[in-house]
């Protein structure tokens, strides 16, 4: 028996599973490490933070008679994501509650995979920030483990009781500043050596996991060198005009900037299709992440600046068309 | 090297090691040719011959009737059958001559060679080119005497010569130029006297440059000849993005070739073209590449109208069950309902594929990628258009260009969730279609 069926009759071995389960794999580095500088606690509250997305979407799929789609992986990053933008220190219930949130309100509501308007782990992210203010900005934890960048504990003891990115809201002093700006600071940031979320320590090694992504072209590097460019670029002309105390080089390195502009904002469902509307995206959202760092009320401003820009979506969308060939 | 190209594309595996080295070898006809009254683009021809009689090779057989229809040529020596219906390979069941071939009688065919060709004129080569039921025969079979008619108001400035053969697995174009460099060039040479171009571009992929060197070596024969190396990328070898990548114009949407001042016309036309000149030999056979799931990859000349079976029995069947034949490559091809389907004078290859080469495609929600609107090679946004055709905006489609939608399947090729894509927009095409009728 011939099968017949229309053209194409071959197709690249690159499905949605192999997307999803690449960015797993390239979440890895950054997780070990935090496993290794936080503790096993970090293993805890991941796995609680994954369980909890695999499976609200799960019974969400299953109540709703929806196709089960579990096994295409993207659960598992906005769990992981998610556990990755909590303090190492939060209660076990807190990932659950998120992950919970991302799936089933921002994600299955919606439709779920490839319906979404917001990035769920942001969105989640953000919903835990508004109701557990405490929890989410001011519980945080001196590494306790040995070190990636040879610094001892000692020299840093002075920053990373809180996050270097909260000191610096609530005492934008000059010799904070200063201590901020330093190389054995920003080689710490680097390399993943304070107080922080537990996926936001290690700008290497998320570069790492990204720079894998961009090769096998499951992110658009186009969207990261726009985010984090535009960070530096955007502090760098308020740093020189005396509106942020710390140079360009903290503000990529420092929160979630390196986390949100490798793997938030390249987030394929909540991104633009076209060229140029993923450099306006990227672009965009660095600015709107150094306008709330340095005018807003949050110490930080990656995860509001990329949920803002997920809203423009599709109307940079609509405004990037490319001209049809011949037209 | 900076290789010329267009933006877009995609690069598939090419399986085209499988059957390149297999030279051509012409094949012993079967017992039966089906020729289609219809097998170019345009009017089908008329049958001329009278049931019982007794047929030629190289007689014709059936007249152009029509503007855009060529008179058809028997490909063996036997007695005309009458007319059947019978499984077209671009579907559906189609009106043919069916002939019963001669075993007895195998003369070839007597071609009448003429030295010289310098004093016929553009008119009288046209005829010629016509009256050998010449079409295009890199796939579309559009009839060549009539692309040949270039209107007086356009001015064609570029001939380019298509030897990109960019389809995965065919390799039927790269054994021609490996064989018969010099008659293709003086085919093209005929189409230079009568189109009179500027230049006359010979292009090929960077993945054939033995084949390029192959051509290269007529040069002395052929100074005007300009030879182009391509990117190898898919579809390289169609039209509008072939001319775009060498002229840099871009064909006008919904306009043709010359609308751009160019002229493209493919290997194994230009070598039909002076079989037909110097041999007044008409379009009767042509190099088919059967490939894939066979035990001998071939590259057969083969009389128009044999079965494909016929074909597949020649390589000596299929390793394992086969699942799919595809009349052409796999990414614009037509698979086929039996292995009785004959070849006509577009097929220029023979996919097999067996039961685990078959795509079985289960489509899942797109996760919004871009690698369709990267990989267009028209610049269309497949991904909106297919929201739009979903909910059967078709309208909407056309203002988002689906009518410039050329249907090469990268689309489709490199959707991660699998979806029809290139499909929904041929059916949305010819709903189109239908509608403006």
């Amino acid at each position: 028996m011939l099968r017949i069926s229309p053209a194409p009759h071959i197709t690249s071995k690159v499905s949605t599973h192999t997307i999803m389960w690449s960015v797993v794999i390239a979440l890895m580095p950054a997780f070990a490490y935090a496993i290794y500088l936080f503790g096993e606690r970090v293993l805890l509250l991941t796995l609680i933070s994954v369980l909890s997305a695999v499976l609200s979407e799960y019974l969400f799929q299953k109540i709703t008679k929806r196709e089960n789609r579990i096994s295409n992986g993207s659960a598992v990053i906005t769990g992981i994501l998610l556990a990755f933008s909590i303090s190492p220190n939060s209660p076990w219930w807190l990932p659950a509650v998120g992950s919970a949130f991302a799936i089933i309100v921002v994600k299955q509501i919606f439709g779920g995979i490839g319906y979404n308007i917001f990035n769920p782990a942001l969105a989640g992210r953000a919903f835990l920030t508004a109701s557990w203010p405490g929890l989410m900005a001011g519980n945080w934890v001196v590494p306790s483990s040995g070190t990636l960048s040879g610094l001892s504990t000692q020299a840093l003891d002075g920053i990373t009781q809180a996050t270097p990115l909260t000191l610096l809201k609530v005492n934008p002093a000059e010799t904070i500043a200063q201590s901020l700006n330093s190389s054995l600071m920003l080689k710490a940031l680097f390399f993943g050596r304070v107080g922080g979320c537990i996926g936001e320590t290690s700008a290497f090694l998320l570069l790492i996991g990204a720079l894998y992504l961009f090769i096998r072209k499951f992110a658009d590097w186009k969207i990261s060198l726009g985010y984090i460019g535009s960070v530096f670029v955007f502090s760098g002309i308020l740093y020189y005009l005396g509106k942020t105390p710390v140079i360009p080089l903290f503000h990529i390195l420092s929160g979630g900037v390196m986390l949100g502009g490798l793997f938030m904002a390249t987030d394929m469902v909540t991104s633009p299709v076209t060229v140029k509307g993923r450099w306006i995206f990227g672009i965009a959202g660095g600015i709107i992440c150094v306008f709330i760092r340095v005018w807003g009320g949050y110490p930080e401003g990656v995860s509001y600046s990329i949920l803002i820009m997920n809203i423009f979506v599709p109307l940079l969308d609509k405004i990037s068309e490319k001209k049809i060939f011949g037209r | 090297m900076n290789l010329l190209t267009f933006k877009g594309g995609i690069h598939p595996p090419d399986y085209k090691y499988l059957s390149k080295d297999s030279k051509i070898k012409r094949i012993e006809p079967p017992d039966f040719v089906y020729l289609y009254l219809s097998q170019h683009t345009g009017v089908p021809s008329k049958p001329i011959i009278e049931r019982k009689d007794e047929v030629e090779i190289g007689q014709k057989i059936a007249e152009a009737s029509g503007k855009l229809s060529v008179p058809l040529h028997s490909p063996v020596n036997g007695t005309y059958m009458g007319t059947v219906m019978h499984l077209h390979p671009l579907g559906g069941r189609k009106e043919a001559i069916k002939i019963k071939v001669n075993k007895e009688k195998n003369d070839p065919f007597k071609a009448k060679a003429r030295q010289d060709i310098s004093d016929i004129s553009t008119q009288k080569l046209i005829s010629i080119i016509k009256e050998s039921g010449i079409v295009g025969m890199g796939g579309a079979a559009f009839p060549t005497y009539f692309k040949l008619q270039v209107p007086p108001n356009k001015k064609i400035k570029d001939v380019i010569i298509n030897g990109i053969e960019c389809e995965p697995y065919l390799t039927s174009d790269y054994r021609l130029m490996m064989e018969k460099p010099e008659e293709i060039m003086k085919g093209v040479d005929i189409i230079r006297k009568i189109i009179k171009p500027e230049n006359v571009w010979i292009a090929i992929e960077s993945n054939k440059l033995d084949a390029l060197k192959n051509m290269k070596s007529t040069s002395s024969l052929f100074p005007w000849a300009n030879f182009v190396v391509l990117k190898t990328k898919y579809p390289q070898g169609s039209e509008k993005q072939l001319i775009d990548a060498i002229t840099g114009r871009e064909v006008p949407e919904g306009g043709l070739p010359f609308d751009a001042g160019a002229y493209v016309q493919n290997v194994g036309t230009a070598l039909a073209i002076y079989e037909a000149v110097y041999f007044e030999k008409p379009l009767f056979e042509r190099v088919v590449t059967v490939t894939g799931n066979v035990r001998h990859q071939s590259n057969f000349l083969t009389p128009i109208g044999t079965p494909f079976k016929h074909l597949i029995e020649l390589t000596e069947g299929p390793i394992g069950e086969i699942s799919k034949i595809i009349n052409g490559g796999p990414l614009m091809g037509i698979a086929q309902a039996d292995i009785e389907s004959c070849v006509i004078k577009g097929t220029s290859g023979i996919v097999l594929q067996n039961q685990k080469e078959i795509l079985k495609r289960e489509s899942s929600p797109c996760i919004r990628c871009g690698a369709c609107v990267d990989c267009c090679p028209m610049r269309l946004l497949p991904t909106e258009l297919y929201k739009y055709i979903e909910i059967n905006n078709l309208e909407k489609a056309k203002e988002l260009g689906v009518m410039s939608c050329m249907e090469c399947g990268s689309c489709s090729y490199v959707c991660p969730a699998n979806i029809p894509l290139t499909q929904q927009f041929k059916i949305a095409k010819s709903k189109i279609n239908r509608k403006s009728k």
